[in-house]
């Protein structure tokens, strides 16, 4: 007999179900109940930083995009630190106008999702090699029995994403350009494109994180 | 730190056909392993002060003329990690069915009424202990389109942040002696028995308010972190 490990068990997940909305996005669920809303915008006009947006859409493998999916997304701010005690990187200020955390549903119509928010700086990745910007994605839904968690990468960083080491961990290079974002320089703010495709041709890489 | 691996023989794969949804809705190729860097050890920090005193009070949240219909419960319980330490100070958000069975929500089309006393959501931060508690009326079973048959057990919907992204967690509260339970297809997308048991919620009398409120405990436990300090540099620096 040996002792005990005395490790807890964590708890099983569960999917969010059709009406994760009145939960976590009530105004989407069609009512009005808090004072103060979690919302897709992320700064403010104190925050620093290059005002982007991000555009998409949650696709499942018949081609069909989700019209009940909620997305949350947690980057860093312009400098490439993250507003947590835990980030200990030296350089870069945090910024206290901008937490990093946004929330949204895809639109019951048009199965678009969209945040406000700015461009992330590099954040120092494992034994000091950089990540290149990028936004950390957690999707949920009904039918998706454990959240999704995945990473939006920017098109216009074309060499910090050939040097990024979680890029580079992804063995098919064909693969790799499922996590990179398109940007449209069209209108006043650019906007960065980034569908989420659940299953088949195309098939976004979700990490076990 | 980062956090341990997630052990998945704990956990529902993405493809589950009992559940019929979840068929087309789950990746085809492998999860790529990952190491935690910064971008998953860390996580966002929510406050008191963004939530309101009613927040955790789904009986008088949104009652517009007098209490909702159904059982007055207390649920309450700890957030917990996989070391058997507290997670303080983190955002706990619940939504539900009404009595009836049904949610106010603009897609929910079940006949059963909705209760214009209640909204079905609250949300709390855990207190130094991880301690977190909720007033509410007992959610009602309602039927779903996976079988023509299906029924899901009473129920509450649970979110729970951590302190790390890679903790986050969707789950669902089950209630001590529910016979559907055991039919449930969404409750068995989860392959082991005893990670089931620990979704439903026991009677709590000790918690109750005598000839007031009956309370249910429900304790959540999320990934835990690496202590040991031999190991490569995580942060870079």
């Amino acid at each position: 007999m040996v002792q005990n490990l005395d490790y807890l068990k964590e708890t099983a997940s569960q999917t969010a179900g059709p009406y994760v909305h009145i939960g976590l996005i009530p105004k989407q669920a069609g009512f009005d109940i808090f004072e103060n809303n979690f919302t897709n915008i992320l700064a403010d006009e104190n925050t620093r930083g290059e005002r982007i947006i991000i555009e998409g859409r949650v696709i499942d493998g018949t081609g069909t995009p989700l019209r009940d999916a909620l997305l949350e997304i947690w980057q860093a701010n312009a400098d490439g630190r993250y507003n947590n005690e835990l980030d200990r990187q030296t350089s870069g200020k945090i910024d206290d106008d901008f937490r990093g955390w946004g929330r949204t549903g895809t639109d019951f119509d048009t199965a678009v999702y969209r945040f406000e928010t700015i461009k992330p700086g590099v954040v120092a990745g494992r034994n000091n090699r950089d990540m290149a910007p990028h936004i950390n994605f957690w999707i949920v839904a009904r039918g998706i029995n454990i959240g999704l968690n995945t990473r939006m990468y920017f098109a216009d960083e074309a060499d910090k994403n050939a040097n990024d080491p979680v890029l580079n961990l992804i063995e098919q290079h064909e693969r790799r350009k499922t996590l990179i974002a398109t940007r449209d320089d069209s209108g006043p703010i650019p906007v960065y494109r980034f569908d989420i495709i659940l299953q088949g041709d195309g098939e976004t890489v979700f990490f076990d994180i | 730190m980062e956090f341990y691996q997630r052990d998945r023989t704990l956990q529902p794969a993405g493809y589950a056909p009992i559940y019929k949804t979840s068929v087309a809705r789950s990746p085809r190729q492998s999860l790529l392993s990952l190491q935690g860097s910064l971008s998953e050890i860390t996580g966002p920090v929510f406050g008191q002060n963004e939530l309101g005193p009613l927040d955790n009070d789904l009986i008088r949240n949104y009652a517009k003329d007098g209490d909702p219909i159904g059982e007055r419960i207390i649920v309450h319980g700890r957030v917990l990690d996989e070391n058997n330490r507290p997670v303080p100070n983190t955002l706990v958000e619940f939504w539900q069915a009404n009595a009836g069975g049904r949610y106010r929500h603009k897609k929910d089309t079940y006949l059963a009424p909705i209760d214009p006393n209640f909204g079905g959501c609250g949300r709390a931060l855990s207190d130094e202990n991880g301690y977190y508690f909720f007033r509410t009326i007992k959610p009602g079973p309602y039927p779903w389109r996976n079988y023509v048959n299906s029924w899901r057990p009473a129920h509450i919907h649970f979110s729970v942040f951590g302190s790390g992204f890679a903790q986050r967690l969707i789950t669902q509260m089950y209630f001590e002696g529910d016979p559907l339970i055991k039919e449930c297809p969404i409750v068995h997308v989860i392959p082991d028995e005893d990670a089931i048991n620990r979704l439903i919620a026991p009677i709590d009398l000790k918690g109750s308010v005598p000839l007031d409120t009956i309370a249910y405990k429900f304790d959540i436990v999320l990934r835990g972190r690496r202590s040991t300090l031999f190991e490569n540099r995580l942060e870079g620096n």
